[in-house]
């Protein structure tokens, strides 16, 4: 069945977009993350211009993530008070990074820097989240589990101290309001959540347990992409509406089959699957900026959309 | 019939040498949420005084273009190992759509002269005054080439089928990825490349229903455009947790 998209103004199969959902639902739910990393570069293989796949994506990680949050609060896993410092970070960095979005589609290297923020983080992510898994699956094989010492880093030492009760931290707001700004920024650009990024540096730089994380990590996302949602809408016209309810349609039914999926396998590989994963579109993404195109030339609307 | 109708035209009509009358299947197309393409029925006749010349023969050509828009051609290049945009052109007015469909080979339809007066192919059609990039022959060239992949650019020679010199007919495929606006179609009855005749009828393109109601908004209101997207997509959000708790319990 096709269904014509009024703002992409392209006419797909609503059945693929459905599966589309579905499949990354389902990988989102057994990962624990968004998904948007891998739905955004699949809606520019299916033709989805890059501009509204990027402000659509956005508007559906708001349904996904606020689907998650409400589970992490009422589990009591999500650290509010840390929620809020990412968040004024996240969407200042979001301002910034739809700012920086329309600037560079006016000059016509948008298609190139979303795809290279692609690449960049994927590979950095995909890269680390593999060697750390294959270590600790080695370790979990030689028997005795290590535990990570608590480091007493940078943000033990910074100016601006409060106190996290919930993630039992007493450190600087500095270096959450820079991770907010930088994952907002990458909002803006890459159409995802930035969980996968958001993650690793709430356990990594600021220190956090790992059980508030992914609660935290999902609150502070709904506002994030809710807000980069409204500043396409209102800037780019770019949202798409019908896009985004067949995708969160089949996205929040495959995150439920994937949440049981993911409870049947082991910790150790299912990361593995899911770095093996990031590095796959990582490499596509890659390829296809190094091998010289079959189409050298592309259309753009003169002076933006 | 065609016997019939020549007679019919002989009969009745005013004293000019040769003229096109025109007809098209549907002269407003609605895009619907399910909108898959569509195809149109382009006919007509021709209605003449005198008896019918047999050489040169008499052609016919139909043109629909869609509403012109300035587009920006970009080509990329390899640079510090990596293939990305560097020069540009831009095309100032370019149609979103075009089709072109003759009863002949083209240049036993058209004289350049003729073509170049009435912008009948697709390369005449596309205007670029200003484009000063050395080979912007070559982004035109891509333009044509990348639309025509898309069957937003056809060219269809001898799709015209010409009866008894009268009357003719031919279809045309709009794909499914329209944009919306007025088309125009234009008819030209030629001989010996010269245009004896033209007319233009005006296909209406629009969103109807809920795709109109759906782009005005985010056009005219986008902010309450952008709540509405958050807030169903929250409802969405809270709807499929608050399910899959109920199925668990």
């Amino acid at each position: 069945m096709q269904i014509y998209l009024p703002i992409a103004e392209v006419s797909v199969n609503a059945f693929l977009l459905l599966g589309l959902g579905g499949m990354v639902g389902i990988l989102s739910g057994m990962f624990g993350v968004g998904g948007g990393f891998l739905m955004t570069p699949l809606l520019f293989f299916i033709g989805i211009p890059p501009a509204v796949a990027v402000a659509t994506e956005a508007n559906q990680i708001v349904a996904s993530s606020f689907s998650g949050a409400l589970a992490h609060l009422r589990r009591r896993t999500v650290d509010l008070r840390m929620g809020v410092v990412l968040l004024i970070g996240g969407l200042v960095g979001a301002a910034l990074g739809v700012q920086i979005f329309n600037a560079l589609k006016a000059v016509g290297q948008v298609d190139l820097l979303v795809r290279l923020c692609y690449v960049v983080f994927l590979g950095i992510i995909g890269g680390l989240m593999f060697i750390e898994s294959v270590n600790a699956l080695r370790k979990t094989r030689a028997g005795g589990a290590t535990r990570k010492r608590r480091k007493h880093g940078l943000a033990h030492s910074l100016p601006f101290k409060m106190r996290f009760r919930t993630s039992g931290l007493y450190i600087s707001v500095i270096p959450p309001v820079v991770v907010g700004v930088f994952v907002g920024i990458l909002a803006a650009i890459m159409g995802v959540g930035g969980g996968f990024i958001m993650v690793p540096a709430m356990i990594y730089i600021l220190g956090m347990p790992t059980k508030v994380v992914v609660g935290t990590s999902l609150f502070q996302i709904i506002f994030v992409t809710g807000f980069t949602t409204l500043l396409h809408a209102t800037t780019n016209f770019t949202v798409d509406i019908v896009l985004a309810v067949l995708l969160l349609l089949g996205g929040v039914i495959g995150a439920q089959v994937g949440t049981q999926i993911g409870a049947r396998m082991k910790a150790e590989s299912l990361r593995i699957l899911l770095a093996v994963m990031v590095l796959a579109v990582c490499g596509k993404l890659a390829l296809d900026l190094l091998i010289e195109p079959s189409e050298l030339y592309s259309l753009g609307r003169a002076g933006g959309h | 019939m065609i016997r019939a109708l020549l007679v019919l035209f002989l009969t009745t009509l005013p004293a000019v040498a040769e003229e096109v009358v025109a007809g098209l299947s549907q002269n407003r197309i609605s895009i619907t949420t399910n909108f898959d393409g569509s195809e149109i029925l382009i006919f007509g006749a021709v209605k003449r005084e005198d008896a019918i010349v047999a050489d040169p023969p008499l052609e016919v050509a139909i043109a629909v273009a869609g509403p012109s828009q300035p587009i920006t051609v970009r080509r990329k290049a390899k640079r510090f190992g990596i293939w990305i945009n560097t020069d540009a052109v831009e095309v100032d007015a370019a149609p979103s759509f075009y089709a072109v469909a003759t009863s002949a080979p083209w240049n036993e339809v058209f004289s350049d002269v003729e073509d170049l007066r009435h912008k009948v192919s697709i390369r005449r059609a596309i205007r670029s005054v200003g484009a000063t990039v050395e080979g912007s022959e070559a982004f035109t060239d891509a333009l044509i080439r990348i639309r025509e992949g898309n069957g937003l650019y056809q060219t269809n020679i001898g799709a015209v089928e010409l009866n008894e010199q009268t009357l003719f007919s031919t279809s045309i495929r709009l794909p499914a990825n329209l944009t919306e606006g007025e088309y125009h179609a234009r008819f030209y009855l030629t001989r010996d490349g010269q245009v004896l005749d033209s007319h233009d009828s005006i296909i209406d393109v629009r969103k109807v229903g809920l795709e109109r109601f759906l782009f005005r908004l985010s056009r005219d209101n986008p902010l309450v455009y952008g709540l509405m997207s958050l807030a169903i997509a929250i409802f969405a959000g809270w709807a499929a947790s608050a399910a899959f708790r109920m199925i668990r319990t």
